[in-house]
This record gives structure tokens, sequence and C-alpha cells, in this order.
């Protein structure tokens, strides 16, 4: 389980957030949505105690599996030799990785489908690519809970899909607890059960899908109007997306 | 596809030319080992170099009764020795602080370590202290400079590497005029000179007795970077990433700070200040193995021990009286660093 009870986090005068209040049991994903420069990273961040509160307390495993937005940019390494670094705590301070490691590495690329990015070097790889290594990473290390920073924001549309699919995989196995941050409300549908909100202006709400992907919600989140829209999904199922009213073009 | 080849020559099928590489770097070390003994104004033959040195492990007590004996065990295995070692330390720190920096510039000169050692040293000279005295002195100013460079740099909890490598130059260039401050204090007939001497760096004071009495502090440095070679690659990443995988880094970093600290201080204890060594040499062993520091502290060790092993002998054997080393690292190193410099941002901004 992942959470913050009644958590605060400030730089001096300035209140990040107040009070906030959330958990993630393992078997579940919540998606964290919220304007530019709400605190989305913070929150994160102090969740993974890496940012002390300032009040409250955080609920999380010694390791969490955490995929920032951008890592390890300049290791020339390949991507197996990034993805066992996941395995970092079990190498222990002096150790070498060994067989052991190697193993759990393996396995990690082979559940994201990327086992033919282990011998490529990771400064080469593209954006998509990293993404895929840097995931692979994250499931190495273990760990019952997975955070993911704006997993999809610095991704082409095609990648993006690759990547919702991934989440939506392992939220499917239902056992670990999965947080990830995203600006894009029909991200929050394809891959989460849980929606915590960061309103602007400072309060929080957090619950299922069902109730906080709404488009009177999204409004007061983004502060444009937002509509539901119909669609045909790729396996022709019925879908329903949001987007914004400003969205599309009027043809007369 | 030109990925896949790159990949591959960093893994699996690259064990052969790697351990091709190694086999070649330690062909090389054996070759400036063997050079350095024998060059000289008394030329030793590669031959009967091998003969003395069977001859004295047969029988290490045996009175040495030839010359070439003389100058072999007592004269010149000590000073390659000693060099050897202090080029793998220097090696082997500017590495490891390369790792932890996230930056190929930094080096124990660019962060004062080298200047604050010197000022330890010659704080001893002055107060008449030699020998275990002068390395702790030289050890734990060394140290201290690096200890002012993190405070220093450490704004709001970060540690940005420009300011890291500002704040370095400020307390290097603290320590050099403290430096002048003891050489101004210093009695001009006993210990100004000495200390001048001693700061110029040279290994032609080298005996067996201080090549024991640097060898422990080289020799702890080395095996620790040595064991820590994996977590440098984990040091090496984002703060932020490398705790999420359960690395402490800014606990984890002081070991590397005190271990390249302890190699600093006892080379310049016992040779003076050797610029250069600890840039230059990881850079070249970089383009030889690549930056997985696995094989690059090892590669490094071994590179430092033979380069600085020949330049010494250079440096004893081109002219009649003797180039004081570290003028010499600096004119090589240099000139060779600007060319790794220029190679490294040409390939930076290829696609």
């Amino acid at each position: 389980m992942i959470g913050l009870e009644n958590a605060s986090v400030a730089f001096g005068h300035n209140v990040i957030f107040r009070d906030v209040s959330f958990e993630v049991p393992v078997g579940r994903t919540m998606a964290i949505l919220g304007p530019n420069g709400r605190g989305k990273t913070t929150l994160l961040r102090a969740l993974l105690g890496f940012q002390p509160l300032k009040t409250g307390r955080r609920t999380a495993p010694k390791i969490a599996g955490y995929v920032p937005q951008h890592g390890a940019s300049q290791a020339k390494l390949s991507g197996l030799d990034v993805v066992v670094m996941g395995h970092a705590a079990q190498i222990g301070l002096f150790g070498q990785p060994g067989r052991d490691d190697l193993e759990a590495a393996e396995e990690a690329l082979e559940i994201v489908g990327a086992t033919h990015l282990a011998e490529l070097r990771y400064d080469r790889m593209s954006g998509g690519q990293r993404q895929m290594i840097l995931i692979a990473r994250a499931l190495a290390t273990g760990s019952p809970a997975l955070v993911f920073d704006e997993p999809t924001s610095a991704l082409d549309l095609g990648n993006q899909a690759k990547t919702l699919d991934l989440l939506n995989m392992l939220r499917a196995r239902r056992d670990r607890a999965i947080l990830f941050t995203t600006h894009d409300p029909n991200h929050a549908l394809a891959a989460a059960d849980d929606v915590l909100l960061m309103m602007p202006g400072g309060h929080e709400v957090n619950g299922t899908v069902e109730e906080m992907i709404v488009p009177e919600a999204l409004a007061r989140l983004y502060g444009v109007d937002m509509r539901w829209v119909d669609l045909t999904g790729p396996e022709s199922g019925a879908r329903k997306a949001v987007i914004p009213a400003f969205a599309g073009r009027e043809f007369s | 596809m030109s990925d896949v080849t790159a990949g591959a020559r960093l893994h699996g099928g690259s064990g052969a030319l790697r351990a091709g590489v190694f086999v070649g770097l330690f062909a090389a070390l054996f070759a400036a080992l063997i050079f350095a003994i024998g060059a000289g104004r008394f030329a030793v033959s590669p031959g009967r170099i091998a003969e003395i040195i069977f001859a004295w492990m047969a029988a290490p007590s045996a009175p040495l009764e030839n010359i070439d004996e003389r100058i072999v065990l007592l004269v010149r295995m000590p000073r390659v020795l000693i060099a050897a070692v202090s080029g793998a330390a220097l090696a082997v720190g500017g590495a490891a602080l390369q790792g932890v920096f996230r930056n190929p510039l930094v080096s124990q000169q660019v962060l004062g370590i080298s200047q604050g050692a010197a000022f330890g040293g010659a704080l001893a000279i002055l107060l008449g202290y030699a020998g275990v005295t002068l390395l702790g002195l030289a050890f734990i100013f060394g140290l201290a400079a690096l200890v002012i460079v993190g405070l220093l740099a450490r704004i709001n909890g970060r540690t940005e590497i420009v300011t890291v490598i500002l704040s370095g130059m400020v307390v290097g260039a603290l320590f050099s005029a403290l430096v002048s401050v003891v050489q101004f204090v210093a009695d001009p007939n006993t210990s100004l000179p000495a200390i001048v001497y001693w700061l110029m760096g040279s290994f032609s004071t080298a005996t067996w007795a201080r090549f024991w009495l640097g060898l422990p502090g080289l020799a702890i440095g080395i095996v620790a970077v040595w064991l820590f070679r994996y977590r440098l690659n984990l040091l090496a990443l984002e703060d932020t990433e490398a705790r999420s995988l359960g690395v402490n880094p800014d606990r984890e970093r002081w070991f590397i700070f005190i271990a390249t600290a302890l190699m600093t201080a006892t080379s310049v204890a016992i040779a003076g200040i050797i610029g250069w060594i600890g840039l230059v040499i990881p850079h070249a062993a970089r383009i030889l193995v690549g930056e997985d520091h696995r094989v690059l502290i090892p590669a490094s060790a071994i590179l430092g021990a033979t380069y600085l092993t020949f330049v010494d002998t250079l440096a004893r054997t081109l002219t009649s009286a003797e180039i004081p080393l570290g003028v010499l690292t600096a004119l090589i190193g240099a000139p060779v660093f600007g060319l790794l410099l220029r190679r490294h941002f040409s390939k930076a901004n290829q696609p």
C-alpha cells in the first residue's frame, strides 16, 4: 500500500498542498490529475520520501518502483545495465550484480515487452524506448508499489498508447499499488481505478474514476469547459472520452 | 542498425574484446615498468633486470655486490613502484570523482583537494615534522578542502555541479594562498627550501622506506574505490533516481570523497602535486572500455600506473638534470586533454 495521511508540504510560507489524504491499496491504480505547477511532482516526491512533510504521515514501502520523467539520460550503458540497477538494494554497497540480479532484470524486460532493448545503448534510445527501460527497472525493484511521474507527457501518440497499454496490463495483474500523474483525463479513464484531483486554489478530492472524471469536476480543475464525446474504439467497442470544449474546429 | 552493434559492444559479445583491451593494458604496464627500471644513465638490459629480480626473490637478504644490482633494487625499484601506485591512485580517484559529480571535468586539483593536502604538508614541514605526521596533516587538510567545497556548494539541500566546480576553485585558491603564507613565515635557511623543493613534485627522493610509508594510503584508497565500482554507476544517476533505488547518495558519496582524499594526500605527501593524471587518464580509459565503472576503475588504475611510470622515467632521463614531474604531466596532459575535449563534444553533438 502507498499513501499519504493529512500530509502538507510547504517551502517557507509557500504551501504546496495541505492535509492531503489518500491511499492506493495493492491491486489498484490511482491517477493524479492537476494543472501545471499545482504540485503533482512535489506530491510524488513527498510520497517517496524525497521531500520532507511539514505535517502528516506517508505510507510507502522502503523502496518503491519509481519511473522518473527523464532518467539516467547520459548513462552510456546498455538497456539491461540500466534495468539491473533496479536490484541495487539487493546488490548492496560493495556487491556486483550476479545471476539473480540479471534474471530479475530480464524478467522485468520481458513483462514490459522490451527484451529487444537489452543490448542497445540507453543514451541512444528514443524517448519511448527509454520509458520502457525505466518501467522495467521499476518492476525489477520487486516493489509492491509503482510510481510514475508523468509517464505519457513527453511521448508521441503511438508511444502514449503503448505506455497506457502497459499501465493497463500492470493494473490487470492486481499485484501492485500503482500511482501515476498525468494532465490528460482520458489517460485516467484508460488506465486507472481511482483518481485524485489537485484542484486549483489548494484542495484535493479523490474517488473512483466514475466519480471524478466528469466534465463538471474537470472544468473546475482546468478552468475550461469539458464535454463527453462518443467514439468507436480500436476493437469497434463503444467508448466515451472527455475532451475540452475548445477541441476541434467549426465546419460550415 | 548501428545502435545494435554499439549495444553489442557493451554487452555479451563484448567480453572477448574487453579482455583483449585489458591484456593490452597489462602488457603496456609491464613494458613501462621494465623500461623504467632499465632506463637511466646506467642502463640495465631487461634480461639482466629479470636475473637480478629473480636472484633477489630467491635470497632477499643476500648482500648486493654489483652496482647494477644496487641500482635496480635500491634506487630504481622503489621509485618505479611508487610512481606506478601513485599513478593508479590518482587516476582511480579522478575516475571516481567524475562519476560521483557526473562531470568529466572534475579532478583532485579542480576540487582543491591537492592544494589542501599541499597546505597540510607545508605546515608539517614548517613545524618540523616529516613522515607519518606530514602524511596525516596532508590528509586532514585535503579532506578539509573537500568538506568546505561540499558545504559551500550545497544550497537549499541541492548540490549543483557548477557550484561545486566554482567552490573547488575558490577553496583551491584559498589553500594556495595559505601555502604562500606558510612559505612567507618559514625560515629561509632551513624549512623554506624544504617546502619549495617538496612542492615542486618529484619521485627523486623515493626509497623503500618512502614506498612503505605511502603504500597503505594509496592501496587502501584504490581497493576501496574498486570495491565500490558498481555503486559508482548508481551514484552517477540523478539523486532522486538513485534514492528511489535504495541508494543514499549524500552519505555514500563521502565514502568516495574520503578514499580520494586519502589517495591524493598520500601522493602529495610523497611526491608533491602531480596534476592532470586524474583528469586525462579516466578520459582515455573511457575511450578504451566505456563508462561502466566496473571496468572503468580497473582500466584507469592500470593506465594511470603505466602513464606515470613512463612520464617519471622521461622526467629523469630526458635531460641531465631532472625535469619537475608536475611540469611534464601538465605539458603532456594539457594538449591531450584539449584533444579529448574536442573529441568528446564533437561526438556528443552528433545525432
